[in-house]
């Protein structure tokens, strides 16, 4: 993570004096867009550039959905599976991916190109079903739109 | 068309986001006349007589939360947009981070004004991209255009914004947990009081309102509290952007002034029930209010007062309708799967509680269910209603609860027969006959 320190000290300028918990969040958030995850090595490093003990990090790990411990799929396909996506097909949009990647949700392909996962709610029910991938919404999806997807994916 | 728009004024269009479009609608000439013309305490006068009330669903006056903040008492404030969108449902502010970005941020700094803030916040949800891009990109511009940062307008007053991303927790959400989080900490909700408005983040004074709430401010300023008070009803001035999603033809985010019917907004906005099936009924405000049948919500109208008389709540205005033949039994169960999943396990009623009743749906739904299965998710609610910090726990069993008072014939059925009353989908397909012709030919 010591190559990202240069970004973390632009980042910190915005924020008020005394802060320097809150800098915890989008710094592991830089780490993971550049290594795909976050080791253990990245704690240390965090915690003695924040001056936060290592467990508060270890937390906010473990806690939040989003961050990761281990490497994934070079893609991220995740579906929303909450009440409105279901109502509109997101069943089928999970069936359908699992069936395409020979994998279930939760597992990685054995070539390593994908990870699929089920999540809830994106905040996309009025354009349901949604996927995401890797950090954008593909909205309204289909079976149909879903096959085009993984064609552009595969490309 | 439901009523006068306040928010939605404009046609959204490839650049209706941007700063030289928002100047062109008029925009921060609200906050130049503040900086230069108001006193802070005049503008939360202004706000306090508008009635404007809270949009995250709990609709408690704005005016009354900024009362509390005591202007010059050499203490820092704060002010937080809670963006942490994710009542499932609900995508309305999602609408105003991605086509009007800088109404949130003028109206942010035209509240920071009023309550002495020099520091302000945009909390939202880690998994929002492009609304992300569309609040960053405009915080950037106004700082480059002098709308943010030292001596805004040539005035004395100085503001900063930053935009903070969560990373995937629905409880930071809830107002005090966001406070949490924004510390850089697991987002556990913290035990009230004291307010938040007393002791909030960092333990300095903080106010915590939603984006659709905070991008009213700017229009109020503007106009007066009196000309905002023409809006809506007395109880609920203004407008709701209602989020309506399910089994409906046209399904999106659409203003409508406070106390217009509901039975024409459905039908003749929103295209009615998809596919023109039958309405069954409506999860009106988030999932966790109480769910109206038909018959129930049809001659409602769409302000607080109707719908908590109708013993549910319009909360975030975050509306799922669902058609006649959906099973209410798998409704229920993804509910309880995502309580289950989203409690954050620091009390011990909704960590085991949430578990035991995500159990028992799963039981029943796989054929094992017992007889006494249903009360005891009755019995599983009440208990946890109450004793927990934040209200999610509570949430669950409002919603369990109203789901079986007016469907427990389906959870009977299910656990007689060891399947659903009806096919067990959630999603509507054909209309009965067409089904069937399609099975039996």
């Amino acid at each position: 993570m010591k190559h990202l320190v240069a970004e973390f000290e632009t980042m910190r300028r915005r924020f008020p004096e005394g802060f320097s918990s809150s800098l915890v969040l989008p710094c592991l958030r830089r780490i993971q867009e550049d290594r795909g995850w976050v080791a253990d090595e990245d704690i240390d490093g965090l915690a003695g550039y924040l001056g936060v003990a290592r467990i508060q990090i270890e937390e906010v790990l473990s806690f939040y959905t989003q961050f990761r411990r281990a490497p994934i799929g070079r893609t991220h396909l995740q579906v929303c599976r909450n009440l409105s996506c279901t109502m509109r097909g997101a069943e089928r949009v999970i069936e359908h991916l699992a069936d395409r990647l020979g994998i279930a949700p939760g597992e990685t392909s054995a070539d390593g190109r994908f990870t699929l996962s089920t999540v809830e709610c994106l905040g996309s029910c009025g354009t349901a079903p949604v996927v995401m991938v890797d950090e954008a919404y593909h909205e309204d999806m289909t079976p149909a739109r879903l096959d085009a997807l993984l064609t552009g994916l595969a490309r | 068309m439901s009523g006068t728009k306040l928010l939605m004024t404009f046609p959204v269009t490839a650049s209706s986001h941007a700063l030289a479009d928002y100047r062109g609608r008029g925009g921060y000439a609200t906050l130049e006349k503040v900086l230069r013309g108001m006193r802070p305490d005049e503008v939360t006068k202004e706000v306090a007589a508008s009635g404007l009330l809270g949009h995250g669903g709990a609709a408690f006056p704005a005016g009354r939360k900024w009362g509390v903040i005591k202007l010059n008492d050499e203490q820092p404030h704060f002010l937080c947009a809670n963006a942490d969108e994710g009542e499932p449902g609900t995508f309305k502010d999602r609408w105003i981070l991605e086509h009007t970005p800088h109404l949130l941020l003028e109206s942010m700094a035209i509240a920071a004004f009023a309550l002495q803030v020099r520091h302000a916040f945009v909390y939202i949800r880690g998994e929002f991209d492009l609304p992300y891009r569309r609040i960053a990109g405009a915080v950037e511009e106004a700082y480059a255009a002098g709308w943010l940062g030292e001596a805004i307008a040539g005035t004395g007053f100085a503001l900063d914004i930053v935009v903070y991303r969560g990373a995937g927790s629905y409880v930071c959400g809830e107002a005090s947990g966001l406070l949490t989080s924004l510390e850089g900490k697991k987002g556990y909700p913290r035990n009230r009081p004291p307010r938040l408005t007393v002791r909030g983040l960092y333990q300095q004074p903080t106010v915590v309102n939603n984006v659709e709430t905070l991008a009213n401010i700017a229009g109020i300023v503007r106009d007066g509290a009196e000309a905002f008070r023409k809006v809506g009803t007395t109880k609920s001035p203004g407008t709701q952007l209602i989020s309506i999603s399910g089994h409906v033809q046209r399904p999106g985010v659409y203003e409508v002034e406070y106390g217009a019917p509901f039975a024409p907004f459905l039908r003749d906005d929103c295209g009615g029930v998809l596919d023109g099936r039958g309405l069954k009924c409506v999860i009106p405000g988030g999932i966790s209010t109480k769910v109206l049948t038909a018959a129930e919500v049809e001659p409602l109208t769409l302000d607080h007062a109707s719908f908590t008389a109708a013993g549910s709540g319009l909360g975030s205005g975050g509306m799922i309708v669902i058609a006649e033949g959906t099973c209410m039994v798998r409704v229920l169960q993804v509910l309880l799967r995502f309580y289950h999943h989203e409690s954050c396990g620091q009390c011990t009623p909704c960590r085991e509680g949430m578990g035991w009743m995500h159990g028992i749906i799963d039981r029943i739904v796989a054929g094992r269910g017992e007889a006494a299965d249903i009360d005891r998710l009755i019995a599983i609610s009440n208990a946890n209603d109450g004793t927990t910090i934040c209200g999610m726990g509570d949430a669950a069993g409002y919603a369990t609860v109203g789901i079986i008072a007016k469907y427990r014939d389906e959870f009977e059925h299910w656990i007689v027969h060891g399947r659903s009353r009806h096919d067990g989908r959630l999603e509507a397909g054909p209309a009965e006959p067409a089904r069937e012709a399609a099975l039996h030919g």
